[in-house]
């Protein structure tokens, strides 16, 4: 044991940091925005969530529940409102997710009232996110809770003089969940798929062009008569490829331990198959946009861990959008992740067809377009 | 279009600056159709710049590059074309095998499938590399890589082959190698090469022409044999004699040409402006005189000495001052 020996290790050490405290620092930032990005992403209050109305009613105690749901709106905002002329429209909506439940007042529902037969208000669910559809469920009970006292012939206080009738005018608010039970791991799996092609296009999309670039590899390429569009499209989809194939992998895999059901049906792995090769290319086309000007080895690999939760968290793909700040809102709008999360959260919890996905994977190709024009415009052909 | 029959290259006035420094300045040279062309220079005179500006991977400040008769700014495509590019650094990707990086470039020269058959056993056999081709580039030597390197900027039967230190970092035997395959590439497939060194050996060796390049200018451009004639007074000739008379060395400095005499451990020095003639009139005198030359030999101008007269230093003392700025290594 020498002191002296020890003492020169720590001093060379040190002495790198200081020359190059970048990359330490650049770690630092990386809790610091978990701590961020994690304390506003988990269990926020649901807010925005659109609630289907189908009132067939059209009486004064309907219009009744309907101002109470403006109250929501304008009070604890947990949904907003859409006013629909018929359940099977509704129930479209509900299926491909653009609306997250629906209320429906059947035509009878006042007459019942009136009569005491037993009036009811129907809850139609979709239990895909715990999350947003144990909220809505409370807010819906407290309404119809609400409503009820109105209704009550036994209001407190008053003396039971009349004897009890046998009419009951009570709500009775009926629940229907779309779908069975889905367990957490379910909720994460569409994540962990997006992750897997997101950790692809980091290591063999990013890591990888930019090693070969300082190995000086790419000089071999810029000296023959290759377009940039060539060479940028030629290494995006050779990521993308890759990046597919880890989907794939981890649909597979993820979906058989999470015991996603009938996770063979044929139509849904063609639709699955579009949605993970157009977020491959996203995926491949973000990173390549990222990494464009970048010379230095070490940027992908400080950025890795930064990326990731900033985009992984606000992608809805661990705790609903709709209970972020708008701050974490925006950055989700602007995430590649959210609309993979979002196709696949609908293709795996909901085996929904195509026009739950099309909106999303219209937003991938949109966006892929976008970065690789920007990656062509930035991408330097001369040394 | 005479000129380009002759003419492979044409740089004009070509002018690079980073910033305030100028890496290049309004150099002007013509590399002829067929030659083997050197550029010489220490680390960080230009050279890289150079090559890249001729070969469209950098664009030059002012002044034109005509290569092949293409303007490397303005056809840049037109260029990459009829040129080959053996980068200073190793640019064969090692996780391929051999075969496959020269398909992969056969493939962006846009090479059909049977030419492809055709063309790349043929230059992996050239460079020596047949029995290598399905192994991975990464377990080659330098000298394999650069030799991989070679065949792979032939793949589309270039008319220009630019080298950028094909040598350096290479050991002595691969260094032979290489330098064998450029002169047989230079015969056999009428290529006009354009080298850069920092190696005199291998600038006298190989180049038709040797362009001297030092802080981003051209200051001397000619065969070897010219630049160091060009040099006065600098061959040495030493002998040794059996029994000189006492008043020997005042007659050999009486010999016409011979600037001065020295003896170093019982040798003969003499510093003279023609070696051969000043051997042969030593003879005469020698005879004249009665004595016995044991032994004579004559050292000729080295392209050192053509370094150092043409650029004030020696070429390793330029090389000591010049790394410290020299940015052509980076990749931008």
């Amino acid at each position: 044991m020498g002191f002296q020996r020890i003492s020169a290790i720590i001093e060379r050490d040190m002495r790198k940091f200081f020359r190059s405290p970048a990359l330490m620092m650049s770690s630092m930032i990386f809790p610091l925005m978990q701590l961020i990005v994690l304390g506003y992403a988990f269990g926020g209050k649901i807010k925005g969530v659109k609630v289907a109305l189908v009132d067939e009613d059209h009486s004064a105690i309907s219009r009744q529940i309907r101002q109470r749901f403006d109250a929501i709106e304008a009070g604890p905002q947990t949904m907003k409102i859409e006013d629909y002329s018929s359940l099977s429209n509704a129930e479209l909506d509900l299926r491909t997710g653009f609306v997250r439940a629906i209320v429906y007042i059947p035509y009878d529902f006042s007459r019942r009232v009136e009569q005491g037969n037993r009036p009811r208000i129907a809850f139609i669910e979709d239990n895909t996110d715990n999350f947003v559809a144990s909220e809505l469920l409370t807010r819906m009970q407290g309404l119809v809770q609400d409503i009820n006292k109105g209704l009550n012939p036994f209001q407190p206080g008053q003396r039971l003089t009349v004897p009890t009738p046998r009419l009951n005018p009570l709500i009775d608010l009926q629940v229907v969940e779309v779908y069975p039970y889905i367990e957490y791991i379910k909720y994460l799996l569409p994540g962990s798929i997006s992750m897997s092609i997101f950790i692809v296009a980091m290591i063999g999309g990013g890591i990888t062009f930019i090693d070969d670039k300082s190995r000086g590899l790419h000089e071999g390429y810029l000296v023959t008569p290759i377009k940039k569009s060539e060479l940028i499209l030629g290494l995006i989809f050779s990521g993308a490829i890759k990046g597919l194939m880890a989907g794939i992998t981890i649909t597979i895999i993820g979906g058989l331990i999470a015991g996603i059901d009938r996770l063979w049906d044929p139509v849904r792995l063609i639709y699955l198959g579009i949605v993970l090769t157009t977020t491959s290319v996203a995926m491949l086309s973000f990173m390549f946009l990222l990494m464009v000007r970048v010379s230095d080895p070490l940027v992908p690999r400080a950025i890795f861990g930064v990326l990731n939760t900033l985009l992984y968290f606000p992608s809805g793909a661990i705790y609903p959008i709709q209970g972020f700040p708008p701050w974490l809102r925006a950055i989700s709008y602007v995430d590649p992740f959210t609309y993979a999360v979002d196709a696949l959260k609908a293709l795996l919890l909901k085996n929904a067809g195509f026009e739950a996905i099309y909106s999303d994977v219209f937003v991938l190709v949109g966006f892929s377009v976008i970065l690789v024009s920007l990656s062509v415009v930035f991408f330097k052909r001369q040394i | 279009m005479n000129t380009m029959e002759t003419n492979a290259i044409e740089v004009i006035k070509l002018t690079k600056r980073f910033g305030d420094f100028v890496a290049v300045d309004e150099v002007s040279f013509n590399v002829h159709t067929g030659e083997i062309f050197g550029l010489l220079g220490p680390n960080g005179a230009g050279k890289t710049t150079l090559i890249r500006m001729m070969t469209t991977l950098t664009p030059p400040t002012s002044g034109d590059a005509i290569v092949g008769g293409h303007n490397a700014v303005t056809d840049p495509d037109g260029v990459r074309h009829v040129i080959g590019v053996i980068p200073q650094a190793l640019t064969s990707d090692p996780e391929l095998t051999a075969r496959e990086n020269v398909m992969i470039h056969a493939k962006l020269y846009g090479l059909t499938g049977a030419q492809r058959a055709e063309v790349i056993p043929r230059l992996l056999e050239a460079v020596g590399l047949t029995e290598f081709a399905d192994k991975l580039v990464g377990s080659f030597s330098g000298g394999m890589r650069r030799r991989l390197e070679i065949a792979r900027g032939l793949v589309h039967s270039p008319r220009i082959l630019f080298l950028d230190e094909p040598t350096t970092g290479l050991d002595p035997v691969s260094r032979t190698a290489v330098w064998e395959m450029i002169n047989k590439l230079k015969e056999e497939a009428s290529l006009t090469i354009l080298l850069t060194t920092h190696y005199m050996d291998e600038a006298d060796q190989l180049c038709d022409r040797i362009a001297i390049v030092d802080h981003g200018h051209l200051v001397a451009l000619d065969t070897p044999a010219k630049l160091k004639d060009s040099v006065p007074g600098t061959d040495i000739v030493e002998a040794e004699f059996d029994n000189p008379p006492a008043d020997w060395n005042a007659a050999l400095e009486k010999i016409d040409g011979v600037a001065s005499v020295k003896i170093h451990e019982g040798v003969t020095h003499l510093s003279s402006t023609s070696g051969p003639q000043t051997v042969g009139e030593l003879m005469n005198l020698a005879r004249d005189r009665g004595v016995a030359v044991r032994r004579v030999s004559v050292q000729g101008t080295t392209l050192d000495d053509v370094f150092l007269y043409y650029t004030g230093r020696q070429l390793r003392d330029a090389a000591a001052e010049t790394t410290r700025r020299d940015m052509s290594h980076l990749y931008r």
